[in-house]
């Protein structure tokens, strides 16, 4: 490495940190208080909160640190922060929150989300964020889809990207160790509590045991199992996986949420976001005919609350009191829904979307300087002018509701030691997540979780949990399993063909006898994938990192297969053609997914929602 | 020329020899700004040096004003304060609009580029072996653009004059028809001179130092909003400013080549009215 | 429509390595880092190559192509002649890892040299006023998404190692030129800025502007106002007299020097 600028000798190139004196070929071993797995915008913000607790703390991340995928956010973090509008509250959020959701929320973590989300946004202020703002001076809010007032912090249309970026800045000035492009492949326990977890550096593929008696999961989402997908690389399911087969349980892993807006052209940029701001800043959705459709899908749960005029929508954006939202704006599963008929009903694009439309609507300084990285991405990657032409448009698999199932107040899950947030923990958002919830969600329950396994680990003082040496040697068997096999399939044909069935059976509309296909599917490539192989050596090699994924993304599409075939009824992100509306008696339980005895496979069971206390309930009268 | 091993071929890096892949023309710009630097310096140093033809009633070059030595008659608008100077009048001037391109921002990354090869273009090595870029002497006196600025305003009103006088009647022998001695004049020369002053002024205020003064410098806008203005007004001039330096660099030489060629009684000037 | 491309790529490692052809089948609308996916799929499935969000909004996939420093993620294909020859190294500022993975710990290092943000107290109903147009220019900088190759074509560093230890490099001018210009924040870094993140070093030659993804004007909106500010600070005989005599700058009230 670079002589006169490296880090000091025995500590690693990429990250600085110091590895054990026989680190040469061997194995690493690092002692923490607290190890967060992830740094997105919900495993930084745990780790600041596990370090201000006082707990040593380390970040293991799979990529570079900052290049999580909380960069992709766009719109906003929705807070009910009354800047824009005093009326807006706490209230009012949860109530959108559970609206949205299709009340199958976990009600406390609803309401932990609105009432803190404010102060968790202003908390990035004190750190060096530069929101975009309101008259007054204040953090300027921007309507979204599903929320009664405009609620999201914003910063243009690079949300994400700022409040990574602030919340990475604070964490290298607390001083917080940072394990760069390392994997976590397993969990340790001793007994039923936590006691540490395994990884390999990616660059060298040497393997590292980090003995702690908290474990963090931030890893995201599951993206990566489906073809058509704004998720990047790494939303391979990891943290699902891991919490499974460590023990811990899942919830609710049928609801996928299919964002509305995907890119459809070019190919290679196929279902890469556009962002809701889009909508609400006056964008309109037509068919290939020219008709503004959304006024046709209109639901029956929403229609007090949407627009049913041309002229009252239009309306709305100048005088939103007096006018009820375009139905443009309903939330994300009702939209990408109504895409998908109008889509299937052959009034689609010539590259198969429909067209949303601000061009004609909005003046090209407004739209430039509104949304500027979608300007940038149609005209970059599409050679489109988003402020002259429509963009084509279509469904993406966006965000998984389903994941961990935790503790609403500390978000531990089933296995002491063991925590999840953010989109690998399941719960917050129930069947559908509304715009904005996501990046308030990261904070509220980052923090949370950060002191909570802080405080757990304080409390053990010398009565750690062990890491038992046999599980090292297993888990280091199982890494390196790909390289025993000869003669198998490379990794990446049954990723290609994993996402492609996926995406086909157990996409935006889903039948039973599909998702049953879908099943066998899953178990053929599960056969597959025993014995695929990969070439080369363990120094930064994709195909053994995807090797490795693979494991992960097949258990968690099993999850999802199986909840979505269970669950006879059509909900927020989990459309039923079979079923077409949603049944009351589904709306009191949730799925539950475990893995099973084998540890081959997942087992699935019901599980009663736990009941909203009478005050909160006065809100849905 | 070969890099040393202090660069892209240092042997932590990725071994590759070339020093560049690049493959489109990328030596054609810093070759074209070599090659027209170059003329201009050698253009403007012989004409500064020669100490004459440069007043053509009623024009003045720009590489003499304000004239403040022994100065042709005509020349002088501002007195011969160093009329004990033995050299060409232009050299006590110079200085001023000089040092301003030569500490301009704009310009130095011409000629680092251009002239020193540091680097010739993005992506292509550099053939120094060390480098302390503008920390030292005499680079670090680079850091006083802001005091040449303050003079090129100067020089600016004054040129500004120049074109004012540019409108002067013709003394009676150049008269066209009879007794036409009295009220504006105006020829090719004050036209060129227009344009000079225009590409000087839109040089001098689309400088970088000057965006920082007139409101660069502050952290607050919101609480000035008239210097704030102002600042939005630069920082758009600002986005050509190489672009004025490049016309305003051949204005002035255009304009002194046709006051020498007058002056040598080559041509006749070309008069509107 | 697809034809085939006539790619080259660099493999290797620290110990050694060369440029190989890899012909590979693309099509229409596709980008650099898709022909790279394909020869990875099938044909090299040990290629090491960092890459991310394949938007051009995380910063993961920066190397050379023919030479200069792009995103592979946002290089279309459509740019080059259908016969034209591509080839794609690592970035050549950074130690090399693999093929095209480069070390960026340089980055992050300086990175943690750097005084974060600090603000003072929050207003007293508990939020914060900044005006849109005081916010302004700190957000273009704040659009950086740390692709590391304006600090890749910079030949400070570029083109001499020994520079590394002194010199932050445009990314960071950017953070020190954001927070400069934050309203709100109350160190003064300007010092820091000139000695030891090497503001000086730099020659503007705007190579950073060139290369940076983005668009963020790093020269003229970040670079050069630091040097300016940074001569309020040391090299201004008027701000220093100025100041002796009381007349001070009260833009730079309230903060301390760091």
């Amino acid at each position: 490495m670079s002589d006169t600028n490296g880090p000091a000798e025995g500590r690693h190139p990429m990250t600085g940190n110091a590895m054990s004196g026989d680190a040469r070929g061997g194995m690493e071993r690092h002692a923490y208080d607290v190890v967060v797995v992830g740094a997105g915008g919900a495993g930084l913000r745990a780790a600041i909160a596990a370090h201000d607790a006082g707990a040593r703390t380390a970040i293991v991340c799979k990529s570079l640190l900052g290049k999580a995928h909380t960069v992709m956010a766009e719109g906003g973090i929705a807070a009910a922060m009354g800047n824009r509008w005093p009326e807006d509250n706490w209230e009012v959020h949860f109530r959108d929150t559970m609206r949205g959701g299709k009340m199958l929320n976990n009600w406390r973590m609803a309401q932990l989300h609105a009432q803190e989300a404010p102060e968790r946004v202003q908390e990035l202020e004190d750190w060096g964020a530069l929101f975009d703002r309101t008259e007054d001076g204040l953090i300027s809010q921007r309507d979204f889809g599903g929320h009664k007032y405009a609620r999201l912090a914003h910063v243009g249309d690079r949300t994400g990207l700022e409040m990574i970026r602030t919340l990475q800045q604070r964490a290298v000035s607390l001083g917080i160790d940072v394990f760069m492009e390392c994997t976590v492949t397993d969990v340790f326990k001793e007994g039923d509590r936590v006691s540490g977890a395994f990884a390999y550096w990616r660059e060298s593929g040497r393997f590292i045991v980090f003995d702690a008696p908290s474990v963090i999961l931030a890893t995201g989402g599951i993206g990566k199992s489906f073809k058509v997908t704004s998720n990047s690389w790494e939303y391979t399911g990891d943290g699902h996986a891991l919490a499974m087969r460590a023990g811990a349980s899942l919830i609710n892993m049928e609801f996928v949420q299919f964002h509305p807006t995907g890119m459809v052209w070019p190919p290679s940029v196929k279902g890469l976001l556009v962002t809701e701001s889009v909508r609400g800043d006056g964008g309109i959705l037509k068919n290939s005919e020219g008709e503004r459709f959304m006024f046709d899908y209109i639901p029956e749960f929403f229609r007090a609350e949407t627009a049913d005029t041309v002229e009252e929508a239009d309306a709305w954006y100048e005088d939103k009191k007096n006018n009820r939202r375009p139905p443009e704006l309903l939330p994300r599963d009702e939209v990408a829904r109504a895409i998908n008929s109008e889509i299937k009903a052959g009034r689609g694009t010539p590259h198969g979307g429909i067209y949303l439309d601000i061009a004609s609507r909005r003046s090209p300084e407004f739209i430039r300087k509104r949304l500027p990285s979608m300007y940038h991405q149609f005209k970059e990657l599409a050679d489109v002018d988003i402020t002259a032409e429509p963009m084509e448009i279509g469904p993406t698999c966006h965000y998984v509701m389903g994941g961990v199932e935790v503790d609403a107040d500390t978000q531990e899950s089933a296995v002491t030691g063991l925590y999840a947030v953010g989109e690998c923990s399941g719960g917050m958002h129930g069947s559908n997540r509304l715009g904005g919830n996501s990046l308030g969600d990261l904070l509220v329950f980052g923090k949370r979780a950060g002191e909570h396994a802080s405080t757990y680990a304080a409390s053990l003082r010398g009565a750690r949990p062990q890491v038992d040496e046999a599980d090292v040697r297993a888990a280091q068997a199982s890494a390196l399993a790909p390289f025993e096999v000869e003669g198998g399939e490379n990794p990446y044909s049954i990723q290609s063909d994993l996402q492609q069935s996926m995406n086909d059976l157990v996409g935006i509309i889903r039948t039973r006898t599909e998702l049953e296909e879908s099943l066998g599917e899953i178990e053929a490539f599960k056969e597959r994938a025993r014995t695929m192989v990969v070439e080369g050596h363990r120094q930064y090699n994709p195909g053994w990192h995807l090797a490795l994924d693979l494991r992960n993304m097949l258990i968690v599409s099993e999850c999802i297969a199986k909840a979505a075939l269970a669950r006879e009824e059509s909900r927020g992100g989990h459309t039923r053609d079979d079923f077409p509306g949603p049944d009351p008696a589904w709306g009191t339980k949730n799925l539950v997914v475990t893995l099973d005895a084998a540890g081959t496979g997942v087992e699935l069971h019901e599980k009663p929602l736990p009941e909203m206390p009478d005050e909160l309930k006065g809100y849905f009268a | 020329m070969p890099t040393t091993d202090h660069g892209v071929t240092s042997p932590s890096r990725a071994r590759i020899g070339e020093r560049t892949l690049r493959q489109d023309r990328w030596w054609l710009q810093p070759l074209t700004t070599f090659v027209v630097f170059s003329a201009f310096v050698v253009y403007a140093t012989v004409r500064a040096f020669m100490g004459r033809d440069y007043y053509a009633s009623p024009y003045l070059s720009p590489f003499y004003s304000p004239c403040l030595g022994d100065c042709v008659e005509g020349a002088s608008d501002f007195g011969q304060p160093f009329a004990w100077w033995p050299l060409s009048a232009a050299l006590i001037i110079l200085i001023f609009p000089l040092g301003f391109r030569m500490t301009c921002y704009y310009y130095r990354k011409a000629y680092y580029r251009a002239f020193w090869l540091s680097p010739p273009a993005c992506g292509v090595a550099e053939p120094h072996g060390a480098y302390s870029g503008e920390t030292r002497l005499p680079l670090v006196l680079q850091n006083v653009h802001r005091y040449f600025w303050y003079a090129a305003v100067v020089v600016g009103l004054v040129l500004t004059f120049d074109v004012v006088l540019a409108f002067r009647p013709m003394p009676a022998e150049y008269a066209v028809g009879d007794g036409e001695t009295s009220g504006i004049h105006m020829g090719l020369g004050t036209l060129l001179m227009i344009v000079n002053v225009v590409f000087i002024w839109l040089y001098t205020l689309s400088c970088h130092s000057c965006r920082h003064i007139v409101g660069g410098r502050l952290r607050h806008f919101s609480q000035h909003p008239v210097r704030y203005r102002l600042w939005t007004w630069v920082s758009r001039l600002n986005t050509s400013h190489g672009r004025w330096a490049w016309y305003s660099l051949f204005s002035v030489a255009l304009v002194d080549l046709y006051i020498f060629l007058l002056a040598t009684g080559t041509i006749q000037d070309l008069r509107f009215f | 429509m697809s034809y085939t491309l006539k790619l080259r790529i660099w493999r290797g490692d620290s110990d050694g390595g060369e440029i190989q052809d890899f012909p590979v089948e693309v099509s229409d609308g596709e980008v650099v880092l898709d022909a790279i996916h394909r020869v990875q799929a099938t044909q090299a499935g040990d290629l090491a190559v960092r890459w991310n969000c394949k938007a051009g909004k995380c910063g993961s996939c920066s190397a050379e192509v023919n030479g200069r420093p792009r995103l592979m993620c946002m290089c279309r294909l459509s740019d080059f002649e259908q016969d034209e020859t591509i080839t794609v190294t690592p970035m050549r500022t950074f130690p090399v890892i693999r093929d095209l993975v480069t070390d960026v710990s340089f980055n992050y290092e300086k990175a943690k040299q750097l005084p974060a943000a600090k603000l003072g107290p929050r207003d007293a109903d508990g939020k914060r006023r900044m005006a849109q147009v005081d916010v302004e220019r700190g957000q273009e900088f704040r659009k950086c998404i740390e692709c590391f190759l304006c600090q890749d074509v910079c030949h400070v560093v570029r083109d001499h190692e020994d520079n590394k230890e002194a010199f932050a490099g445009p990314r960071f001018f950017l953070r020190y030129a954001e927070l400069d210009m934050h309203p709100l924040d109350t160190h003064d870094r300007r010092e820091l800025a000139q000695g030891a993140a090497g503001l000086g070093m730099c020659n503007i030659t705007k190579c950073c502007t060139e290369v940076c993804p983005e668009g963020i004007k790093i020269t003229d909106n970040a670079i050069i106002p630091m040097k300016e500010r940074v001569v309020d600070r040391k090299f201004d005989p008027l701000v220093w007299l100025g100041n002796k005599i009381g007349l001070r700058n009260k833009d730079v009230e309230g903060r301390t020097e760091v």
